[in-house]
């Protein structure tokens, strides 16, 4: 009952015609640069910063929180049409999504990333209102030992991006854990696999291989093929909007999804990456048409998207009830508060209650703006696809070379993307599925820096993992998981 | 209540007189325009301690009519080591332009064993120091750092140490630590985090023995009562800090997380004196001491080939612990 009174005064801050008018901004910036790979909302934060000088705290957050947002939803657009994710959460939308627009069901992908979102996004919004204490609480007993276990989880859900050969899949797998291992070794402090070069140090982005691999190799490989065998981008066809078939495929993976990445998401050291994974697996599972999966499955797209903007929502958590900075976003959200001298921490609810609750208000606010102006775009973005072939693939190209540049203004970056390009066209060339790349590129180096953790602080001691009750539960989890699908088919064949 | 910025500002004892485009001594501020367009490179991501700096400075700094503007270029990676190279080179002689950097860079010159140093850089100031903090999670039986350094003398391995990258300022106070009261600081088991916030997350979960960060990064979570302040790494009890030395609790070390600014190479000396006289004006600015409060960082100005010197003797201290370490 507190909480709905405080969250009513929120709304009064929010709801005032200015503060709406910088939500208003804050997400049609957000979308704008969650569009562009490169530019990301901590970046733009950033740069926005000396706006804390003219502007009260409140409007300030309420722009921020909108470019937070928008960026969420934007990222998806780039995966969808291009190909070309423009956050590394919505990395995996790409599988299915970019599928769906060649086969001329654009439009119904980027809806359902649309309104998933919008779904994710209120009720991860309804879980800080009324879970944040619980929630961040559940968080804090995920230590490097439960993390690892969270890890091993994750891990099984390569399974369902594989492909057809499982070796091939594993190759690609152990190709991506070696590019996530280049850089200093944060236990060490001791440089790996950079061959000297100082631009290496700080690892690869896994945004670079990314576009590198799904945009530019794929683009290489239709324009090698062009000649053989034209497997262009189908025109759109059928209605815009979704079907009704679409509707009850999506609205599972949309709260699936949600489930997974709000909790995830409010782990200091979750990430939005892996709640998208789980869901994509879990969604591969559950379909009752797993053979769509990989040609453009609408679940593919709903459930990860969900996913994504439920984890966004989630880092919120321990940022708004402690104080803690888990993303590079909530860190200059955090910087910012302390250019109107408040200091955030666990005390940040009782004495700055109109600017939180103002906050979270604008939240809901922001998710209703980002629907209502993202469905209508939807109708002018499908019209990329219409463009001619030769100069779509020249596009994607110049547009990722652009966005690569722009995330550290450095050349190397650039050599990195072509090499990983043609590295992926030969990959496509050869039948290697590429998305196990980018999964062990984002669990290899965090399973591995939490495992050392974990043994460092239990003195070499491996029964850490399951003499804890929760890194137990999970590693039980991943066995089960990884177990009945054998135990299952043994069950059937003795049957027949 | 919404609470508006420049009514704050207005109330504050420091920060009413100076505010840009107010009334009283503005025009005169005004008039002392120095730079039109600063040049700041950060070597870090936005939103660390280097670019807090940054965007702090510009700040003031416009907000002081020292500077018309202010473009703020990050090169993030390794403690700065990235981007060091790109300034060195590609700043070279460039008029009006600062690179941001600190305590951290140094550390990481040394473990990364970097091909570049900063002996053709200009040193312009050090300008802000903050104090490191042992923090002890709020269910630790620890009461003092007397009681925790027993602990680590009975069992070196035990105590574990949640901070910042290997190497870095809070490995070096862990390390300085055990070298303090006499063990072989390569047992001690440091937990090395990546950044701030998961290394607070595992103190307040009570994941590990004690924290070592600044003291800006445990400040609000003492305030309520989730850790608890053992000690802070200061030489000498810091006026408004609540909290005994590691000096005064039988710890015989000190740290501080500095940080400064250096002009490119081969700038002339005129320039480099505007540039000291710049950052000099910036220190005694109401607004920098005012933002300095904020964000708990204590302004110790030293500028010029003071700071040089200071520099090339935090080399030789940080290479010998680094090299007990085993990192170096």
């Amino acid at each position: 009952m507190e909480t709905l009174a405080a969250l009513g005064n929120g709304f009064a801050v929010a709801l005032t015609p200015i503060n709406l008018v910088w939500a208003a901004v804050g997400v049609t910036v957000g979308t704008a640069i969650g569009v562009l790979p490169g530019l990301g909302p901590a970046l733009t934060i950033a740069l926005l910063l000396p706006i804390t000088f003219k502007v009260d705290a409140t409007a300030a957050f309420i722009l921020f929180a909108g470019i937070y947002y928008g960026a969420m939803y934007g990222g998806s657009t780039t995966s969808i049409l291009l190909n070309t994710p423009g956050e590394s959460a919505t990395i995996i939308t790409s599988l299915e999504g970019n599928k769906m627009a060649k086969r001329g069901r654009g439009a119904a992908a980027l809806a359902t990333a649309a309104i998933g979102s919008f779904v994710a996004g209120t009720f991860g919004t309804v879980g800080i209102t009324f879970l944040a204490p619980v929630v961040v609480e559940f968080a804090l007993k995920f230590g490097p030992a439960e993390y690892f276990s969270l890890m091993v989880l994750a891990f099984v859900t390569v399974s369902a991006v594989l492909g057809s050969s499982a070796i091939r899949g594993l190759i690609t797998l152990f190709f991506g854990i070696f590019l996530g291992l280049i850089g200093i070794d944060l236990q060490s402090g001791q440089p790996r696999f950079t061959f000297g070069l100082p631009e290496l140090l700080d690892g690869v982005n896994v945004l670079i291989v990314a576009v590198g691999l799904f945009a530019v190799g794929e683009t290489l490989f239709l324009a090698a093929r062009r000649k053989h065998a034209p497997e262009g981008v189908l025109p759109v066809t059928g209605s815009l909007w979704m079907s009704k078939e679409d509707w009850r495929r999506s609205v599972g993976p949309w709260f699936r999804g949600t489930a997974v990445g709000f909790p995830i998401g409010a782990m200091p050291a979750g990430g939005a990456e892996i709640p998208t994974f789980l869901s994509y697996w879990m969604e591969k599972k559950l379909s009752k048409k797993p053979e769509e999966f990989g040609k453009g499955a609408i679940e593919g797209v709903a459930g990860p998207e969900a996913a994504n903007n439920a984890s966004a929502a989630g880092v919120l958590v321990p940022m708004l009830t402690l104080g803690l900075p888990t993303s590079a976003t909530a860190a200059i959200m955090l910087s910012a508060f302390q250019s109107y001298g408040i200091n955030p921490g666990p005390l940040l609810f009782q004495t700055q209650p109109d600017l939180v609750w103002g906050l979270i208000a604008s939240l809901y606010i922001g998710n209703v703006m980002l629907l209502v102006l993202n469905l209508p775009l939807v109708g002018l973005w499908v019209k990329i696809l219409k463009i001619p072939e030769p100069l779509l693939y020249g596009g994607i190209l110049i547009f990722a070379t652009i966005g690569t540049y722009g995330i550290s203004q450095s050349p190397i970056d650039l050599v990195i993307l072509y090499v990983v390009g043609g590295i992926g066209y030969l990959m496509r060339r050869f039948d290697f599925p590429t998305a196990p790349v980018i999964i062990g590129m984002i669990l290899g180096p965090l399973a591995e820096q939490n495992l050392r953790q974990a043994l460092t602080i239990s003195q070499g001691d491996v029964t850490t993992f399951v003499t804890r009750p929760l890194s137990a539960t999970l590693l039980a989890i991943s066995l089960l998981l990884v177990l009945l699908p054998v135990i299952w088919t043994l069950v059937r064949r003795r049957r027949a | 209540m919404q609470f508006n910025r420049r009514e704050f500002l207005g109330t504050s004892v420091l920060g009413g007189a100076a505010l840009a485009g107010g009334i009283g001594f503005a025009p005169d501020v005004r008039a002392q325009q120095m730079v039109d367009t600063l040049q700041m490179f950060v070597p870090a991501a936005p939103g660390g301690g280097w670019d807090g700096t940054a965007r702090t400075m510009e700040q003031a700094l416009r907000a002081a009519g020292l500077i018309g503007t202010a473009q703020v270029t990050n090169v993030p990676g390794a403690g700065g080591v990235v981007g060091l190279p790109q300034f060195i080179n590609q700043w070279r002689g460039r008029q009006n332009a600062l690179m941001v950097m600190g305590m951290v860079m140094i550390g990481s010159i040394i473990t990364n064993k970097a091909p570049v140093n900063l002996s053709t850089l200009t040193p312009i100031a050090r300008l802000t120091e903050e104090y490191l903090a042992v923090v002890v999670p709020a269910e630790s039986p620890h009461r003092d750092m007397r009681s925790l350094v027993a602990a680590l003398k009975a069992n070196p391995g035990g105590v574990s140490w949640a901070g910042g990258s290997a190497g870095g300022s809070d490995h070096i106070l862990v390390g300085l630590i055990c070298q303090a009261v006499g063990v072989d600081a390569t047992k001690a088991s440091y937990v090395p985090f990546a950044g701030g916030g998961p290394a607070t997350a595992a103190i307040l979960g009570n994941q590990v023995t004690a924290g070592v960060s600044g003291l800006s990064e445990f400040a609000e979570q003492v305030k309520a009562g989730r850790m608890r302040l053992l000690a802070i790494s200061a030489a000498q009890r810091v006026p408004g800090i609540d909290a005994p030395t590691l000096r005064e609790q039988g710890v015989d070390t000190d740290l501080t997380n500095w940080r400064g600014v250096y002009a490119p190479a081969g700038v002339n000396a005129q320039q480099k004196q505007a540039m000291i006289t710049l950052m000099e004006r910036m220190n005694a600015s109401a607004q920098w001491k005012e933002e300095c409060t904020k964000r708990d960082w204590t302004p110790t100005f030293l500028g010029g080939d003071a700071f040089g010197t200071y520099v090339t003797n935090e080399f030789t201290r940080l290479s010998g612990i680094l090299k007990t370490l085993g990192l170096a």
